[in-house]
C-alpha cells in the first residue's frame, strides 16, 4: 500500500458510531461525573454495555487497520469525555492482558462474561506505593499452595483504573502483578486474575484526583488473597537470564502490552487535545475571529499563530499515533513508534488544552464551560501508561541502541 | 486505507537518493559552503539521476509521473546530505514543474531543455526583500500595457545558477498572484548577487524590476493563469521535507558523537540529559515528515492543501531550528566549531521561514 491518509470505510462508519456516543451519553454528563467524583455514570455505562453485548453497531474495521480503527474510535470517544471513556464496561487493560497472555481455555473462562449479563469491568494492577514505572520493584508476592493448588496473594496496588467496578460488580476481574520470587527481579513477576468476588481482596477506596474523576482509580489490598493455579497467566516457572527455554515471554511479554496500549492512550490524548481545539475554533468563529491559514505571518493575530501551532502540534501527535498503530496491524515491532506517540501526545495536549483555557480568558477558566475540565482531564495522559520520562528512556535506549543497564 | 509505508518503487529512489547524498552531496558539503561555490560535478552526476525528468511528462522530455509524495521524499535525502545543494540539483523544477502543470503548449514547447543533458537550471522569484514579504499577494506588480505586461518590483532569495536564461517572477496582476516568465536579459532587470546566513554554497540574486516589459505570452498559463496556492503548497511541501531532512542530519550527528564522547568515563549519551534531548528530536522529526506526507498526499488528490502545507512549514521549520540547534549543543564547544556540520546546519535551519518556492514538489 502506499503512503496515505485515508481512512477505510469501516474506520469512518467506526468513527461516527463513536461520535454519536460522544455527543448523545457523554458530553451532557460530562460536567455531572466530574462534579460526583466517585459515582457510577450510568446514564454512560448502560448504553454502552447494551451496544457491546447487543448486535448492533459491531462492524468489521476492515482489513489490516483494526489497531488504526480502535484508535480514532478511542479518539472520538476521549473527545467526548475521557473520564467516562474509562468506565466503559469492558475487560479493559485486564482484557489485553488475558488476551496477550492467556491460553485459549482463559480467554474463554476470563472474558466470556463481558459479552452477556450485567454491566462488568477488567483492570489491571501494576503500581504500587513504591513501584511505578519501575515495576521490577513490585512487592506483591504470590506463592504457591500445593496443597490446595491455589496461588495466594499478598500485597497493596494503587492507581488502578477500573479497579473499583473491576471488583464491586460480577463478573470483573483484576490482572495483578506479583512476585513469585523476589531475589529473580523482573524474571520473577507473573500475572495473576482476580476475579470480582474472590475472598482476600478489597478496595479500600478511590483517589481524589485533578482530573478524569469520572474515572475511579482504585487502591486495593490483597490479604492471603487465594486463586487458582489456573489464573496465572503464562508460566510459573522464573526464567534465568538469558535463558529462555521455555517460549515464555515473561515480564518482557507483560511490557510488551504496553505497545498496544500505549498508541490507545495516545489517542486518548488526541481526543481531549481536540475537544478543546474544536471549541476554541467555534468559539473565535462564533465572535467572528476567523483562523486564516494563507495569510503572512505579520498579518496573523497571536490568537491565529496560537491555533496553527495546536493544529500542528496535535495533529502531528494524531499521525504518530496512527503509525503506531498501523504497524501492530502490520504485525512489525513498534514498541519505539508507540513510545514517541505516546511522549508526543501526552505533551502535545497538555500544552493545547493550557493553551486552550489561556486564549478564553475567564470562558477557558470557568466551570460553566468543560475547558477548564478537558485541561484537568489532559494531563494524566503524560503521566499514566509510562510518563513522558519513561518513554523518553525508551525512545532514548532504541535509537542510541543502548540496554537498560547502560542508559538507566 | 492509512499507511506510511512508500511504494516499492519510491523505496528504489529513496535508496538511490540517499545513496547518491551520502556518497556524493555529504563529502562536498563543507568545502562548497567554505567556498560559496556549487559543486559542478555533483549537479551533471545528480541530472543523470532524472530527478527533475521523472516530475515532468514524456512530452516535455521527461520520463515519469508527478507525485508530491514521491518528490517529498527526494527532498529529504538531498537535503539529508545538503541543503544548499539540494536546492540547485532541484532548481530546473522551478521552472519546469509550474510550466509543466499550468503552461499553454507554447509555453510547454521550452520545457525540455530543462531536462536534456545540456539541461538549463531554472529559477522562481517569490520572496521580497521586506519583513512582510507575502506570497499570495506580492507588492512586486504586473501591469497590462496593450498586448503585454510591465512589471515592477524587487525580489530576492532568487536561485541564480550559471546557465540559466530566465525566470519565472511571482507578481500580483490585477489582485491575482501570477507567474511571469522574464528573460535573464530583460531591458529594466537589475541582478544583485547576495549572501545569506546559511545555504551559501548556493548562489541567490536579489532583483530589481523598473518597468520591464514583456509580451503577452510572458503571462504563464496564459489568461488561465497558475494556481498559485497550490504553487505555494508545493514550495512548501518540498521545504518542509527538506528541514526535516535537515533536522534528520543534525539528529545524526549529535547522536553519534554522543555515542563516541568520553564524560566522567561514559558516553556522553549515557547521561539522560542527552539521550531526552535526542529522543525528543528524534520523535518531532518524524512527527513533522508526517505532516509534510499528509500535505503530500492532499496534494497528490488534486485537492487545496493550504492549511495541510501550513502546518507542516511550521512544524518542520521549528523542529529543524530546535534540533539544529540542540545539535550545535550536544556537541557542545566542537558544535560551534566549522569543522563539525551542525553550525551549518543551525545556519541553514534559520533559513526556512524566510525560504518560499525555493524547491517544488
Amino acid at each position: 500500500m502506499p503512503i496515505s491518509f485515508d481512512p477505510n470505510p469501516a474506520t469512518l462508519q467506526g468513527r461516527d458510531e463513536m461520535h454519536e456516543i460522544a455527543v448523545q451519553h457523554m458530553r451532557p454528563w460530562s460536567r455531572k461525573y466530574d462534579d460526583h467524583e466517585h459515582e457510577m455514570p450510568w446514564e454512560y455505562v448502560n448504553p454502552m454495555w447494551e451496544r457491546a453485548t447487543g448486535k448492533s453497531g459491531k462492524g468489521d474495521s476492515g482489513p489490516g487497520d483494526g489497531m488504526v480503527t480502535v484508535c480514532v474510535q478511542t479518539e472520538e470517544l476521549c473527545w467526548g469525555d475521557a473520564g467516562l471513556y474509562l468506565r466503559t464496561p469492558s475487560p479493559l487493560l485486564g482484557g489485553s492482558a488475558v488476551a496477550a497472555a492467556g491460553t485459549p481455555a482463559q480467554r474463554e473462562r476470563f472474558l466470556t462474561p463481558f459479552r452477556e449479563g450485567k454491566p462488568k469491568w477488567g483492570a489491571m494492577a501494576i503500581t504500587e506505593p513504591q513501584a511505578g514505572s519501575d515495576a521490577a520493584a513490585i512487592e506483591t508476592t504470590a506463592v504457591f499452595d500445593e496443597a490446595t493448588n491455589e496461588w495466594v496473594l499478598n500485597g497493596t496496588k494503587i492507581f488502578c483504573t477500573a479497579g473499583e467496578g473491576a471488583l464491586e460488580y460480577e463478573g470483573g476481574l483484576v490482572v495483578v502483578w506479583a512476585t513469585i520470587d523476589k531475589s529473580a527481579g523482573r524474571a520473577g513477576i507473573k500475572s495473576f486474575v482476580v476475579t470480582a468476588g474472590t475472598p482476600g481482596v478489597s478496595v479500600v477506596g478511590c483517589e481524589k484526583k485533578l482530573g478524569i474523576r469520572a474515572s475511579d482509580t482504585a487502591t486495593l489490598r490483597l490479604e492471603n488473597c487465594r486463586v487458582p493455579a489456573d489464573n496465572l497467566l503464562g508460566k510459573a516457572e522464573v526464567k534465568k537470564p538469558g535463558a529462555n527455554p521455555s517460549g515464555d515471554k515473561g515480564f518482557k511479554g507483560a511490557m510488551a502490552t504496553f505497545d498496544a496500549s500505549r498508541p490507545i492512550v495516545a489517542a486518548m490524548a488526541v481526543g481531549v487535545g481536540r475537544a478543546a481545539l474544536d471549541f476554541v475554533k467555534e468559539e473565535l468563529e462564533r465572535q467572528g475571529v476567523p483562523v486564516r491559514y494563507d495569510a503572512p505571518p505579520r498579518e496573523q493575530t497571536a490568537i491565529e499563530r496560537d491555533v496553527i501551532e495546536m493544529e500542528g502540534e496535535l495533529q502531528a501527535a494524531r499521525l504518530l499515533t496512527w503509525r503506531a498503530a498501523k504497524m501492530l496491524d502490520r504485525g512489525q515491532r513498534n514498541n519505539l513508534e508507540a513510545s514517541m506517540a505516546k511522549a508526543k501526545a501526552g505533551l502535545a495536549v497538555t500544552k493545547i488544552t493550557q493553551k486552550a483555557v489561556e486564549l478564553l480568558g475567564p470562558l477557558g477558566y470557568s466551570k460553566k464551560l468543560l475547558v477548564e475540565k478537558w485541561m484537568r482531564d489532559a494531563k494524566i495522559n503524560d503521566i499514566y501508561e509510562g510518563t513522558q520520562q519513561i518513554n523518553q528512556l525508551i525512545i532514548a535506549r532504541r535509537i542510541l541502541d543502548y540496554s537498560s543497564s547502560v542508559l538507566r | 486505507m492509512i499507511d506510511f509505508e512508500p511504494t516499492e518503487e519510491q523505496q528504489l529512489i529513496v535508496d538511490t537518493v540517499q545513496q547518491f547524498a551520502r556518497s556524493e552531496i555529504r563529502p562536498v558539503a563543507r568545502e562548497s559552503e567554505e567556498a560559496s561555490k556549487l559543486p559542478e560535478k555533483v549537479l551533471s552526476a545528480a541530472h543523470e539521476l532524472g530527478l527533475v525528468a521523472n516530475s515532468l511528462p514524456e512530452s516535455a522530455g521527461g520520463s515519469g509521473e508527478r507525485s508530491a509524495i514521491t518528490g517529498a521524499l527526494i527532498a529529504e535525502e538531498l537535503a539529508w546530505g545538503d541543503l544548499a545543494i539540494a536546492l540547485a540539483i532541484l532548481s530546473p523544477g522551478l521552472s519546469a514543474l509550474p510550466v509543466a502543470e499550468w503552461g499553454t503548449d507554447a509555453q510547454k514547447e521550452s520545457l525540455a531543455r530543462f531536462v536534456g543533458p545540456d539541461f538549463v537550471p531554472g529559477a522562481l522569484a517569490i520572496v521580497e526583500p521586506r519583513f512582510d514579504s507575502d506570497p499570495f499577494r506580492p507588492a512586486t506588480l504586473a501591469r497590462r500595457d496593450g498586448d503585454g505586461f510591465v512589471l515592477d518590483g524587487a525580489k530576492c532569495l532568487v536561485p541564480w545558477l550559471d546557465g540559466a536564461d530566465s525566470v519565472l517572477v511571482v507578481a500580483n496582476e490585477g489582485g491575482s498572484s501570477q507567474l511571469f516568465l522574464v528573460p535573464r536579459d530583460a531591458g529594466g532587470l537589475k541582478v544583485e548577487p547576495e549572501r545569506y546566513m546559511g545555504i551559501q554554497a548556493l548562489p541567490t540574486a536579489e532583483l530589481t524590476l523598473s518597468g520591464v516589459a514583456l509580451p503577452a505570452s510572458a503571462r504563464i498559463g496564459g489568461d488561465a493563469g497558475v494556481d498559485m496556492r497550490r504553487l505555494i503548497a508545493q514550495g512548501r511541501v518540498a521545504l518542509a521535507a527538506m528541514a526535516v531532512g535537515l533536522a534528520r542530519a543534525a539528529f545524526e550527528t549529535a547522536r553519534d558523537y554522543a555515542k563516541e564522547r568520553q564524560v566522567f568515563g561514559v558516553p556522553v549519551a549515557t547521561k539522560q540529559a542527552i539521550a531526552f534531548k535526542l529522543a525528543d528530536m528524534a520523535l518531532e522529526i518524524d512527527g513533522a515528515r508526517l505532516l509534510a506526507w499528509e500535505a503530500a498526499w492532499k496534494l497528490d488528490r488534486g485537492e487545496d492543501a493550504t492549511r495541510e502545507a501550513l502546518l507542516a512549514r511550521r512544524q518542520a521549520n521549528r523542529v529543524a531550528l530546535e534540533v539544529a540547534d540542540g545539535a550545535v549543543q550536544v556537541l557542545g564547544g566542537h558544535g560551534y566549531i566549522r569543522d563539525y556540520l551542525p553550525e551549518l546546519h543551525l545556519r541553514n535551519a534559520r533559513g526556512f521561514t524566510s525560504f518560499e518556492a525555493l524547491a517544488l514538489v
